[in-house]
């Protein structure tokens, strides 16, 4: 790239790239895929159920390669196959967390489906390679807009579900006493899942769906102490590692997922190093 | 007892699954404000009681009345502790977002406002737990979680307390501290309490009434009625003897030894 040197104002260079359109569309999609992965991602982590958000990936994985098989836009393919996957895991299990195993033989099971698909597809190998690490600086302007109608209407079930999801994430027997469909917040929130991962595969790919799903919700979930507070913080990470990401491959040649992924990471290890949980010490426990 | 005063009412009831009933036939009331111990054997079906009064599951046969009504799940009058909690030791979500939940946590939408967190401090303030509102649930001590949970119960002023096995992780101090403190709450506020034990002892100055569930039947009376060997032996149908020592402590024996392991309390 032609006049791309790093000036340390953040300010211009910034500016400097955002004449590149494929470099806007980036910031643009990356920006709304890190809200949204910052917010579901917290759930994710407080539900347990990282795991079956990584199998919902591998299972898109196959959805979108069977999808580009047959030339049909492999977003259509990963929304349908996580979708339908993310419904029969809350229908089947209400323990999700217990079938690790029966998540895990379809999870494999998937990825070998997505990958015959991709060797019977003729066309070129970066198909696949985008799909498993994410190819963000390919975003046209339809993918952001897609991505942004898919983010509002995430974010407005996300709203209209926010409590009871939060109560049957902590105490779910409860939840269901006082009413609560326990069923039903799972099925929403699968799909929510499904959503969220099909969106990320853009930035970051299915392989790496952990990096903005997981990891900034597992570092806020060690921080905050309310749950506001939390999906606040796990968001920040997740735009900080995006932009920060974008903003070094830039002028670095090297694949945005990697840069993504190990800044969320690095933040992640310190938090876990800095901040040990303070020991229960056992005093004063009058009851 | 007249009927504005029965908080429960279950007459020829049967509970259990479709393909088996745990328990039958059983006819009993509770008045307003009594504390009532709920006592029997592991898989007797003591929670299946609980989960017929929430609503959770609807009686084989007979009729069961709760708060005049019949048991409708997510009736705001009943407050609910279940015996597990899926709280881990990772977990840094502050004590009073949980207590909140019990108020409001049913509710569609974001939930912006403070009134419910007003609520959920004078909840805790009701069983002394106060100070603990701001520390992370995962840090807890089983006794101080035991307060959260009476807490997220008792937050939306319920007529009738649901407890399951609230004791099982206490030690004997902490034991006879909390059920001191169920009492007080009990008697002040005139609600009533279903509490589900093993050990009936550290309950034994305060109860009202037992519920013994046992043997595919319910016995309920006052302790001293249902606690003793001519009643419990009627009802488990083999030899049973209720020891008492010199400070009125009771331990129920089974003098049938097959069984014996289920029948020891205390």
């Amino acid at each position: 790239m032609d006049n791309a040197n790093f000036s340390f104002n953040i300010i211009a260079d910034l500016q400097f790239m955002w004449q590149y359109d494929f470099m806007r569309h980036a910031f643009e999609a990356g920006t709304i895929v890190a809200i949204i992965a910052g917010i579901v991602g917290y759930f994710v982590v407080l539900r347990r159920s990282s795991f079956a958000a990584h199998a919902l990936s591998h299972i898109g994985f196959a959805g979108a390669a069977g999808a580009v098989l047959f030339g049909i836009n492999p977003i259509i393919g990963l929304l349908v196959f996580t979708s339908g996957g993310g419904i029969a895991m809350a229908t089947l299990g209400r323990k999700a967390a217990e079938r690790d195993v029966q998540i895990g033989t379809v999870l494999a099971f998937m990825l070998g489906l997505g990958v015959l698909f991709i060797s019977l597809y003729s066309g070129y190998a970066t198909e696949a390679y985008s799909l498993l690490f994410g190819e963000i600086l390919g975003i046209s302007m339809s993918d952001v807009i897609v991505t942004l109608v898919a983010a509002i209407i995430l974010l407005a079930i996300i709203g209209a579900i926010y409590r009871p999801l939060l109560f049957t994430s902590l105490d779910e027997d409860v939840a269901e006493a006082k009413g609560v469909s326990i069923v039903m917040i799972g099925i929403l929130f699968m799909i929510l899942i499904a959503i969220a991962t099909s969106m990320a595969v853009q930035v970051v790919g299915v392989l790496l769906i952990f990096a903005l799903m997981v990891t900034p919700a597992a570092t806020a979930q060690r921080l905050a102490r309310r749950p506001g507070q939390g999906i606040l913080i796990s968001v920040l990470i997740a735009l900080f590692a995006t932009w920060f990401g974008l903003f070094i491959s830039f002028y670095v040649p090297y694949p945005v997922s990697f840069f993504i992924t190990s800044t969320t990471f690095v933040i992640y290890l310190a938090t876990r190093f800095i901040r040990r949980p303070l020991p229960n010490l056992g005093i004063s426990d009058g009851a | 007892m007249d009927a504005a005063n029965t908080i429960v009412t279950a007459a020829n009831l049967a509970g259990g699954y479709p393909i088996k009933t745990v328990w039958k036939d059983v006819d009993f009331s509770i008045g307003r404000g009594e504390f009532v111990a709920v006592l029997g054997p592991n898989g007797s079906g003591k929670t299946t009681l609980f989960r017929l009064l929430l609503g959770l599951e609807r009686p084989l046969a007979g009729s069961l009345s709760v708060l005049g009504k019949m048991p409708q799940r997510g009736n705001p009058q009943i407050g609910y502790v279940p015996q597990r909690h899926p709280i881990d030791s990772e977990t840094e979500i502050e004590a009073l977002q949980l207590v909140r939940l019990g108020l409001d946590g049913h509710h569609w939408g974001i939930g912006f406002g403070n009134q419910g967190t007003e609520e959920a401090h004078k909840a805790l303030r009701t069983v002394g737990a106060e100070e603990l509102a701001h520390r992370p649930l995962g840090m807890l001590s089983g006794g101080e979680l035991q307060r959260i949970f009476l807490a997220e119960a008792l937050v939306g002023n319920p007529e009738l307390l649901l407890l399951d096995e609230p004791l099982s992780n206490l030690d004997m101090r902490r034991e006879s501290n909390f059920v001191q403190l169920i009492n007080s709450v009990v008697r002040s506020r005139g609600v009533t309490v279903l509490l589900i034990a093993h050990n009936i002892n550290p309950l034994l100055p305060v109860l009202d009434r037992v519920i013994y569930v046992a043997n595919g039947r319910i016995t309920t009376g006052k302790p001293s009625d249902v606690l003793t060997s001519k009643t419990l032996t009627d009802l488990y149908g083999i030899p049973i003897e209720v020891l008492k020592d010199s400070r009125g402590r009771i331990a129920i024996v089974g003098m049938d030894e097959p069984l014996a392991d289920h029948h020891q309390h205390g």
